[in-house]
């Protein structure tokens, strides 16, 4: 067993919705949940990772001891991180890294998110040099927009349809409707799909994810500390943080451009790929030992990029592996058991720790009616605007 | 009649005013080429560059286009969206000298129905809202 392994000993969520009420009750309520699980006491956690809100006001800039302080001060220490979408797995590892280090033995990650209605919008005040502020204010890119770039480059370069589109959103209300933190528990069907209205073409309402509120902590701690209090706990082999490599040559959140190729080629795996192969590259496995896979699935059509991304199949393939049912569940190797962002909606800081809560599940066997049969390895991605990679490999 | 509104840039610096042959304004790493837009003028963001001189360049005024979609609803704020909100398209487009893709507008009402990836797109100069005293343009890409 690798010495750079760490154990998930406890997972714990707030149901997604649109409660309306202040974010700590969710990470509260999600860390007391993974405390239950891991069989700890608040009071026996050395290290707090906090993943921040920008959409919540100060608390939401000092996440870790916004939580410390609503679970009891305990004089544990503390750190706070943000990195957009990728927040989640940034206070993984800094669990992680704490834990390797020897600098403590039981850490807790949360993360949790009030959000508004409607459309993402930059945060108040103008910032005339911000570049988010910039692409709302001179373009109206919203989110949608970047994903109806990438959806419809996919058509005209590989021939996807908006019914494969419809079809991840139909595979994935399936995976969800058991799910019970899940916030959209209804069985879609293609037609329903391609019936709702069009956000940004070829996208429809349904095939973009909601912004939600909710809430997701894990109990992270030494192999050696775990493996007095579980028999066979569920590793994480790997985290991955990476940025791009220059020239990042595909057009990102919230850019009105890429980087240019002229002074230095384009890198040979581009940034999106890099992403999952960093944690294969540090676990030592291969994407063909992935027993399932959670991946951040903005849209329908994000969702075939990212089995591209993660080496599920050759580009191009995706709406294949698709409507071969290899990604369903029951298939070869399925993705977002969980429901993913098309059940869940976003909740920015909470997401890349609730597709390790899932994979914390499917890995122990406790995933009810949507457990993967003899998962041993899984993957989660995810990709945070500005250049954040998040990759986590789970074992058992 | 209301005087004529005057016609200025919605963002200073990024593109030329020439109503005719506008041109994106980007900078060029005076070390190792490569090119920027927005503006970069301090360092180089290649990391093997060490360069901080830069010298500005109108981009390409075509290109091809590399994706396209639309907004079918208003977009927030600090967009200016009219009253009533007129859909419109958003298109990537692929500038071959600089090797890098620009965003931008579609101009004249052309819809996704209208555009195929691998087209020959143009820069125009186009109003991105008005107020009483200005109007305030932008760059915008359409079909060449």
């Amino acid at each position: 067993m690798s010495s750079k392994e760490v154990a998930v000993l406890g997972a714990g969520m707030h149901p997604w919705g649109k409660w309306g009420r202040n974010f700590v009750e969710y990470g509260v309520h999600a860390a007391r949940a993974a405390l239950a699980d891991a069989g700890l006491a608040w009071t026996d956690v050395q290290f707090v990772a906090g993943g921040d809100t920008m959409r919540n006001g100060y608390p939401g800039y000092v996440a870790a001891a916004t939580f410390a302080q609503a679970l009891g001060w305990s004089g544990a220490q503390v750190a706070s991180t943000y990195g957009a979408c990728a927040t989640g797995a940034q206070a993984i590892d800094l669990a992680r890294a704490r834990i390797l280090a020897g600098l403590c033995d039981v850490a807790l990650v949360v993360g949790a998110d009030t959000t508004p209605k409607g459309f993402f919008a930059p945060t108040g005040g103008e910032r005339k040099t911000d570049p988010d502020w910039q692409r709302f204010h001179l373009l109206g890119a919203t989110n949608p927009i970047y994903f109806g770039l990438y959806a419809r480059r996919r058509m005209e370069i590989y021939g996807a349809t908006p019914r494969d589109f419809a079809q991840v959103k139909v595979k994935n209300s399936r995976h969800g409707f058991s799910n019970p933190n899940a916030r959209y528990k209804k069985l879609y069907t293609i037609e329903e799909v391609m019936g709702s209205p069009i956000v940004s073409d070829p996208l429809r309402l349904l095939d973009i994810c909601a912004t939600s509120d909710g809430g997701a902590a894990v109990v992270l701690t030494s192999m050696d500390f775990a493996r007095k209090r579980a028999t066979k706990p569920v590793r994480i082999a790997a985290v991955s943080t990476v940025t791009p490599r220059y020239p990042n040559t595909v057009i990102e959140m919230p850019n009105f451009a890429t980087d240019s190729a002229v002074g230095v080629a384009a890198p040979d795996v581009p940034f999106r790929d890099s992403i999952a192969r960093g944690a294969y590259e540090q676990a030592g496995i291969g994407p063909e030992d992935v027993s399932l896979a959670e991946v951040y699935d903005l849209s329908t059509a994000l969702e075939l990029d990212w089995y591209e991304n993660i080496g599920l199949c050759k580009p191009g393939d995706a709406e294949k592996l698709l409507r071969d049912g290899v990604t369903t569940l029951g298939g070869r190797q399925p993705v977002n058991t969980s429901g993913g962002l098309g059940c869940f909606g976003e909740a920015i800081p909470a997401q890349a720790i609730s597709q390790l809560c899932e994979l914390t599940w499917q890995l122990r066997g406790q995933a009810g009616e949507r457990q993967v049969k003899n998962a041993k390895v899984g993957v989660a991605v995810n990709q945070g605007l500005f250049g954040h990679g998040s990759a986590v490999l789970a074992k058992v | 009649m209301p005087p004529p509104k005057a016609r200025i840039p919605a963002v200073d610096g990024w593109f030329t005013l020439d109503a005719k042959a506008p041109q994106l304004l980007g900078t060029r790493c005076k070390a190792c080429g490569s090119y920027f837009f927005p503006k970069e003028t301090s360092f180089c963001r290649n990391p093997s560059c060490a360069g901080s001189e830069f010298e500005e360049v109108p981009l390409s005024t075509r290109g091809k286009l590399w994706s396209f979609t639309d907004n079918r609803y208003a977009p927030p704020k600090p967009y200016m969206a009219g009253d009533p909100f007129v859909p419109y398209a958003v298109a990537a487009v692929e500038l071959e000298r600089e090797k890098m893709v620009v965003l931008g507008q579609v101009a004249g009402g052309v819809g996704c129905d209208q555009l195929h990836a691998g087209q020959e797109m143009e820069l125009v100069l186009d109003t991105l809202y008005e107020d009483d005293a200005n109007e305030y343009l932008v760059w915008k890409w359409r079909p060449a």
